[in-house]
């Protein structure tokens, strides 16, 4: 009846009275047929034909995003990083203090256990891990990462991570709040005070995105600093807080010492990765017979499951929105 | 009223993405984390339906895809939660949601989410991880998402059911 009514009211049926009741006559049937109302089957029949929109439109999207590199989808993807990223900065910004309590208190119990299991190994290690206890004081990161300027010759711009890629992307990618305004590009390394923590893979205004070296789809050149091996480092992507990295040695008769440390390799022009980042050291070797080439296993010297203050490594002399860390130490102010 | 509905759909997605990003991470197990913009979908669908929902979890899915730590290909979540929405909507039109559908619907539908995440991860070549991680992420999700539900679920659908008067049949 009420179709009936809709119908009549509609100048093109209402001109010729004999489509209109054959109209309603096939309606009544197939409603007879169905023995549904006239409420569920109109509200079942269109969400068919909209799955398959919608479908056809996340299919879009992802050709979009695999043709060309992902160009076309760059812009749009910089708009979304300009609205999100900031709220992302700012609910950081809120939790922070409120997560900062147990946190603390977990991070606190895991290094005494840390401190415990390597306590038998040399002082200069013992050092370094005293060292990373005072993370959880942001001014004490913000040494950390002077220090780091200091040894690889490089500017710094010091950022904090804003937002962590859920493992159910099975990605690990983080937000840092530091975006082109502070001179961040893509392809740029990003270090902590304790090594190597990824590259930024794209930059919005205000926030960039970090792939860490643990994912599963980044490869880092790499070399066993005391015998000067070159390798691949290769992330293991495994889910959790223990991100270990697999080395692939280009010698495949060399066999690093356990301990041995590992640092990047470096590319042409710093990018994406700078040379000389100390990134972990040597746990295991394995060899089979059926593989050619030997698996070195490298524990990370950087906890990526406590990220907190980077630093993304930029040209000494860039344009930034904030104070950068020079290649002596010293903090620049911003020079707009 | 759509126009409010609407608005009320894209707040709720965006808090929800903002938490799971920048909340959840801090209690994360493993770092996997509740998904909440799969709850925000499945609370649409309870109360309004398939069409609705689908709307909703493409929006929400294009989001997730295009904002900031994300790093696969644009377009997997947007599939995953559409797919969600249709299926957590078809529940509706079965059945009234008593608690035993809702928490039912919302592990339902976290499992074929995820799954489908992956599946076509493995499909456009985005995906390098082993089975077994894979089974224990989806699980670990699934769990999340239950636990959450009746915190997450009544006020979600109550804010939907609000804004809808009844339907004159």
């Amino acid at each position: 009846m009420a179709l009936l009514e809709r119908t009549g009211r509609d100048g093109r049926a209402a001109a010729s009275p004999r489509r209109l009741g054959s109209l309603t006559a096939r309606r009544e049937r197939r409603e007879r047929r169905w023995h549904l109302g006239p409420d569920l089957e109109r509200q079942q029949r269109p969400s068919r034909s909209l799955l398959v929109a919608l479908g056809l439109a996340s299919a879009t999207l992802m050709t979009l995003d695999l043709t060309a590199n992902g160009a076309a989808l760059d812009p749009v993807r910089g708009v979304v990083a300009d609205v999100v990223g900031p709220a992302q900065a700012g609910a950081s910004a809120i939790v922070r203090p409120v997560v900062g309590i147990p946190d603390l208190l977990r991070t606190h119990s895991s290094l005494r256990a840390e401190v415990a299991a390597l306590e038998e190994e040399n002082t200069a290690l013992r050092a370094e891990l005293g060292s990373a206890a005072f993370q959880r004081n942001r001014l004490a990161a913000y040494d950390a990462l002077t220090a780091a300027a200091e040894d690889l010759g490089y500017s710094l711009v010091p950022s904090r991570v804003v937002g962590w890629g859920p493992a159910q992307s099975f990605s690990s990618t983080v937000t840092i709040d530091a975006g082109t305004d502070a001179g961040v590009r893509p392809d740029m390394t990003v270090v902590s005070g304790a090594g190597l923590v990824g590259r930024v893979v794209s930059a919005g205004r205000t926030t960039a995105t970090v792939l860490l070296i643990t994912d599963p789809s980044s490869t880092v050149g790499a070399r066993v600093g005391d015998t000067m091996d070159m390798g691949f480092l290769r992330g293991r992507g495994v889910v959790g807080d223990e991100g270990r990295l697999d080395l692939e040695l280009v010698d495949r008769t060399a066999v690093p010492a356990r301990q041995d440390s590992v640092v990047t390799w470096g590319s042409d022009g710093g990018a994406p990765y700078v040379a000389g980042v100390p990134i972990g050291r040597v746990t295991h070797v394995y060899s089979s017979l059926r593989e050619t080439a030997q698996r070195v296993v490298v524990d990370p010297y950087v906890d990526f499951g406590s990220l907190d203050v980077v630093g993304v490594v930029v040209p000494t002399g860039t344009v930034s929105d904030r104070a950068l860390v020079g290649p002596d130490g010293e903090l620049r102010e911003a020079g707009r | 009223m759509t126009t409010a509905r609407s608005l009320a759909a894209a707040a709720a997605v965006l808090l929800a993405l903002l938490l799971q990003v920048s909340l959840f991470p801090h209690v994360a197990w493993q770092g996997v984390v509740p998904n909440l913009a799969l709850l925000v979908v499945v609370a649409g669908a309870l109360t309004r339906g398939p069409q609705f929902a689908m709307v909703v979890g493409f929006a929400a899915g294009a989001l997730i895809d295009l904002a900031p730590p994300a790093d696969h290909v644009a377009g997997r979540w947007a599939l995953a939660l559409t797919v969600v929405g249709y299926v957590a909507g078809r529940v509706r039109s079965e059945s009234s949601p008593t608690a035993t559908t809702v928490v039912g619907t919302v592990a339902a539908s976290s499992f074929v989410g995820t799954s489908l995440f992956a599946i076509t991860g493995l499909l456009v070549g985005d995906l390098s991880v082993g089975v077994g991680e894979l089974l224990l992420v989806i699980g670990v999700a699934v769990l999340w998402d239950v636990v959450l539900t009746p915190f997450v679920l009544p006020p979600l659908m109550g804010l939907f059911r609000r804004l809808e008067p009844a339907r004159v049949t």
